[in-house]
């Protein structure tokens, strides 16, 4: 029986041995060295603030495994012989092949800051991590501050974290304004004030320069390079993005470029070895998409794609249009197609913003200048039907069609204020349209699906 | 706020405190008068037990509820054994022994809980009152920026099944079984409400009236709490308003005016089978009894079963019964809320979920078979079982044992939702037109969800909804409520409580294309050909 070896039990592997599993007979393994069982990796911060425990991440009960016939195996990973088809782990053992699924995920980016490896000093990423906060910040006694050194959706999480908790948190973003890479000027402000209301102390546009450390080789304080500035800290958390987990794949005949170097296929160039998830690099990017993307959906669809391949049914990944989804404290976050920030904005791409005068609502529509064609959306404190937004871009609408037919795509819970009017009314100001909002239709809704 | 936080979780206590040693307070004593006057009310034919009772407890003074009720309780067993001996069957005593040992004791009663209830009054329900206020709303300026904070729940022993937690689940079961079954050792608990009972019927409280009077300030405390956790959410403040309203009017206060009018008794919003002695012979005699008034509560009561439900179910699911109207569902929503993350999520318990409800439903209907077909034909045997019978048993069990003891006793261990799941007929009945024929489900929003799993967590019903939603499957389940907490709890907007249209398919349809997985559908089924 072929045996099929998948290396990490994240969302991509698991995807893959499930789909595997129900499309074959084949013999799965899983590995990894983090935990027994798969758990969501997005939850782990509601562990820290106690809205979970552990158990809740794990989507699948423990019996699941056996009854589906998935081995799970708990080791590292030290090489991979790709000429004989064999693992060997840290402990010296090893593991035969057939086919192999990379899927290690991503690390925590360190920039070579002096004191990034003290103790103290963690990313948020790993179970591990969580075990280090819950050390060293168990409460605002042990730890009496803690700074957050880069911007970005992991960082403000882990912000939120440890303010459940009451610890003060310094947020230190290289950003003039947060996450202005990827949200436009508008939102990127909101979020700012927004962090700073929930007394977070952000600072803008600031580099680490370094971590101190006290006599027992622990954190004790941060130093900021522009300023000079410095600040007493327990715990200092390492947010400023993430690259793939490849490192022990160097030895191998397995090209690595910043990740592991895949084909539309998702195979790598060593033959019956594929890599899907964080760790897998596209040699071109597909569409407006980075060739690296550390996006929970992607690596669920390149698992269900690399099982369709390997059961027989070559698939090409081929990951539809563009959506995302987080949550800022209590702001949440959809994003459909592409609304580019002020950095890499194509020319052609005009914004129509609309923000709601007191809460924390807005959104943002890119459409092609010329040809007014809808390009996307993002929408804070708003709810939005990703069936309607992915059809629209589908039979590429224009942005008056999309604004006619908004009360369609919303998705807010029953009885919230509906904002449609304003958003078509404002548009109509000022582009001098016509535009009348359509009246919500079941019947259009569920064509979508 | 921290402090007036503690102020107020100190008087909470203390509230707490004086009303659990009330029962203990003060003395009991029947003099020679009281005791021809039960003995006229009642119509004891039984010699033995008045003798009884004028040897061992005229003209003594008892300190403590719980020998002078095994007097009376001893007294009526003796008697009553000796009259079954001699086939004197009109001179068995046939009441309840713990409601009749209740009655006697209400009226003989004396000390300071019985001189002063107005005082003793604050003293319990005005300190827990007032503490938990102290308590709660404080909430609103720790946490100025609405939104729902979960924080620390599993953290909390009160709330993880910690020692608070198992405290409130011994106060809470010790409660149900003195409501239940011996009413006779709360006498005073009932003083204390016996002025608002009078203001409102004219009569003086029961334990019943104490417990739905216990029952609607429970409610209405914790709502406040509801109404600040879920500010910004709509739904769950209309939803909170909702079922806040029909327990204080149709369940509270609409019954108790009936009964000043001398009208029958009756909950109208409480549907059989949930009402499961709406068709026992007494309540129907009654009924019919008491004239137009009675005539139209029993029609209400069939058309509500039959018609009602279903057709309210068919446009807007379950969710408008037992989230927006139901009583055990208002408790469960609001004094419930803080232990809802404790509904066991594993395939095993969803297994026992659907032997045990359906079972009860079963039960449910074939005990009302039994009854009305001995109503009607004046049998009290069914195939050699005696109606009455099946009815204790069911009356013991499910309205009793299930129901209160473990439906609200069980909150701070297994969640709060535990009857509703594992035990409700009316739910069963209702989640059968739900699942199979209804507008209503939980759409999921395409290819957002990050199996974070807050929703399963916080699903009351012990659905696992993360399954559902990481395979973006809308949700149709008959164990839904239709609470939207799941909703609620979601960080990446991806749950929806709909009433959409319902030709089948898009209530159960999964759009392939949106998990963003651009597959050619039609593409591979050729290929699959």
């Amino acid at each position: 029986m072929e045996h099929i070896v998948i290396i990490g039990n994240g969302i991509s592997g698991v995807t893959a041995a499930r789909h595997i599993r129900k499309n074959s007979d084949k013999r799965i393994t899983i590995i990894s060295a983090e935990t027994e069982y798969f758990f969501s990796r997005t939850a782990l911060m509601y562990i820290y603030m106690g809205h979970m425990k552990f158990e809740h991440t794990q989507p699948y009960e423990n019996w699941f495994w056996k009854k589906n016939r998935i081995e799970l195996k708990k080791g590292f990973v030290k090489t991979i012989k790709d000429t004989s088809k064999e693992l060997v782990f840290a402990s010296g053992e090893t593991l035969k092949y057939d086919k192999l699924i990379i899927a290690t995920g991503s690390k925590p980016n360190k920039f070579g800051w002096p004191g990034q490896d003290l103790d103290g000093v963690m990313g948020m990423y790993h179970k591990q991590d969580l075990e280090n906060l819950e050390k060293f910040a168990p409460n605002n006694k042990v730890c009496k501050r803690a700074v957050i050194v880069g911007g970005g959706l992991i960082g403000i999480e882990l912000a939120e974290m440890l303010q459940s908790r009451d610890i003060p948190v310094t947020f230190l973003v290289r950003e003039k304004s947060f996450w202005n890479g990827v949200l436009p000027a508008g939102e990127s402000a909101m979020i700012n004030e927004h962090i700073k209301e929930h007394h977070i102390d952000l600072r803008l546009g600031v580099n680490l320069q370094e971590i101190k450390a006290d006599e027992h080789g622990k954190v004790k304080s941060i130093v900021i390079q522009e300023t000079g500035e410095e600040i007493e800290c327990s715990v200092v958390g390492l947010t400023a993005g993430v690259s793939p987990n490849v490192d022990f794949l160097k030895d191998s005949n397995i090209e690595i470029g910043r990740g592991v170097k895949v084909n539309r296929m998702l195979k790598t160039n060593v033959k019956d070895v594929y890599a899907i998830g964080d760790c897998a690099e596209q040699h071109e990017a597909i569409g407006n998409r980075r060739p690296i993307e550390a996006v929970w959906y992607t690596g669920r669809m390149m698992g269900e794609t690399v099982a369709q391949t390997i059961c027989g049914n070559p698939k090409e990944y081929n990951p539809g249009h563009w959506f995302n989804s987080a949550k800022f404290l209590d702001i949440e976050y959809q994003t459909y197609g592409w609304v580019f920030g002020e950095r890499g904005r194509p020319e052609y791409e005009q914004h129509f913003h609309w923000k709601h005068p007191k809460e924390h609502l807005c959104i943002t529509i890119a459409f092609h200048k010329e040809t007014n064609l809808f390009l996307g959306i993002n929408t804070f404190g708003i709810r939005m039907r990703h069936h309607a937004f992915d059809k629209w871009l589908t039979e590429k609408r224009s942005v008056e069609y999309v604004l006619e037919h908004l009360a369609d795509a919303n998705f807010d819970p029953e009885f919230y204020k509906l904002h449609e009017k304003d958003i078509v009314a404002q548009f109509n100001q000022e582009h001098n349209t016509n535009i009348q909002l359509k009246k919500r239709s079941w019947k259009r809704i569920f064509q979508f699906s | 706020m921290k402090a007036i936080q503690n102020i107020g979780l100190s008087l909470f206590l203390a509230g707490l405190a004086i009303f659990t040693i009330l029962p203990l307070i003060g003395s009991y004593k029947i003099s020679s008068e009281k005791l021809d006057e039960i003995v006229r009310n009642k119509g004891i034919k039984s010699e033995l037990f008045i003798e009884d009772l004028q040897a061992n407890m005229v003209g003594k003074e008892f300190t403590n509820p719980f020998t002078f009720s095994s007097t009376i309780i001893s007294a009526i067993e003796n008697a009553n054994e000796k009259h079954k001996a001699n086939s004197e069957w009109d001179k068995v005593i046939w009441d309840k022994k713990h409601s009749f040992s209740y009655n006697i004791a209400k009226d003989v009663g004396s000390g300071p809980v019985q001189e002063n209830k107005g005082l003793f009054w604050w003293l319990t329900f005005g300190l827990g009152i007032i503490g938990s206020l102290l308590f709660i709303i404080p909430e609103l300026y720790r946490k100025p920026i609405p939104g729902i904070k979960n924080n620390g729940i599993w953290l909390n022993p009160s709330t993880n099944r910690g020692w608070i937690a198992w405290f409130a689940f011994v106060f809470l079961v010790g409660f149900y079984i003195l409501l239940y079954f011996y009413p006779d050792y709360i006498v005073n608990w009932t003083y204390i409400v016996d002025p608002i009972s009078e203001s409102i019927s004219g009569n003086r409280a029961s334990q019943w009236f104490l417990y739905g009077f216990m029952y609607c300030t429970v409610m209405t405390v914790m709502a406040i709490r509801m109404y600040i956790k879920y500010r910004h959410n709509k739904y769950q403040m209309l939803r909170t308003t909702s079922v806040l309203f029909f327990q204080i009017v149709f369940a509270f206060l609409i019954p108790e005016i009936m009964v000043s009018f001398e009208m029958p008794w009756y909950d109208f919003k409480n549907a059989f089978p949930l009402d499961y002695d709406f068709f026992f012979q007494w309540n129907i005699k009654d009924l019919i009894n008491s004239g137009g008034i009675g005539i139209f509560i029993l029609v209400w009561g069939i058309l509500l079963t039959i018609v009602v439900v279903p057709v309210m179910v068919y446009f807007f699911g379950k969710r408008w019964y037992c989230s927006w109207v139901c009583g055990c569902g208002g408790l469960a929503e609001t004094l419930g809320d803080p232990y809802r993350q404790l509904s066991d999520k594993s395939l095993r318990s969803w297994k026992v979920e659907r032997w045990l409800i359906h079972g009860v439903l079963v039960f449910a209907v074939v005990m009302t078979g039994m009854t009305l077909y001995a109503f009607f034909t004046g049998a009290d045997t069914v195939l050699g079982i005696k109606t009455q019978t099946i009815q204790d048993i069911y009356g013991f069990l499910i309205g009793s044992i299930f129901a209160g003891v473990i439906g609200t006793g069980f909150y701070p261990i297994f969640g709060n939702r535990v009857w509703c799941r594992f035990g409700c007929p009316l739910a069963a009945y209702l989640g059968i037109v739900q699942r199979f024929k209804s507008k209503f489900r939980i759409t999921t929003n395409g290819g957002q969800c990050i199996s974070c799993g807050n929703c399963s967590t916080y699903c009351e019903q012990g659905i696992d909804v993360r399954a559902y939603a990481q395979k973006g499957q809308n949700i149709v389940r008959s164990s839904c409520v239709g609470c939207g907490i799941c909703s609620a709890v979601c960080p990446r907007g991806v749950l929806k409580l709909e009433n959409g249209t319902d030709d089948g398919d898009t209530r159960h349809k999964v759009p392939e294309v949106i998990l963003g997985n651009d597959m050619d559908l039609f593409e591979m089924l050729e290929e699959n050909k």
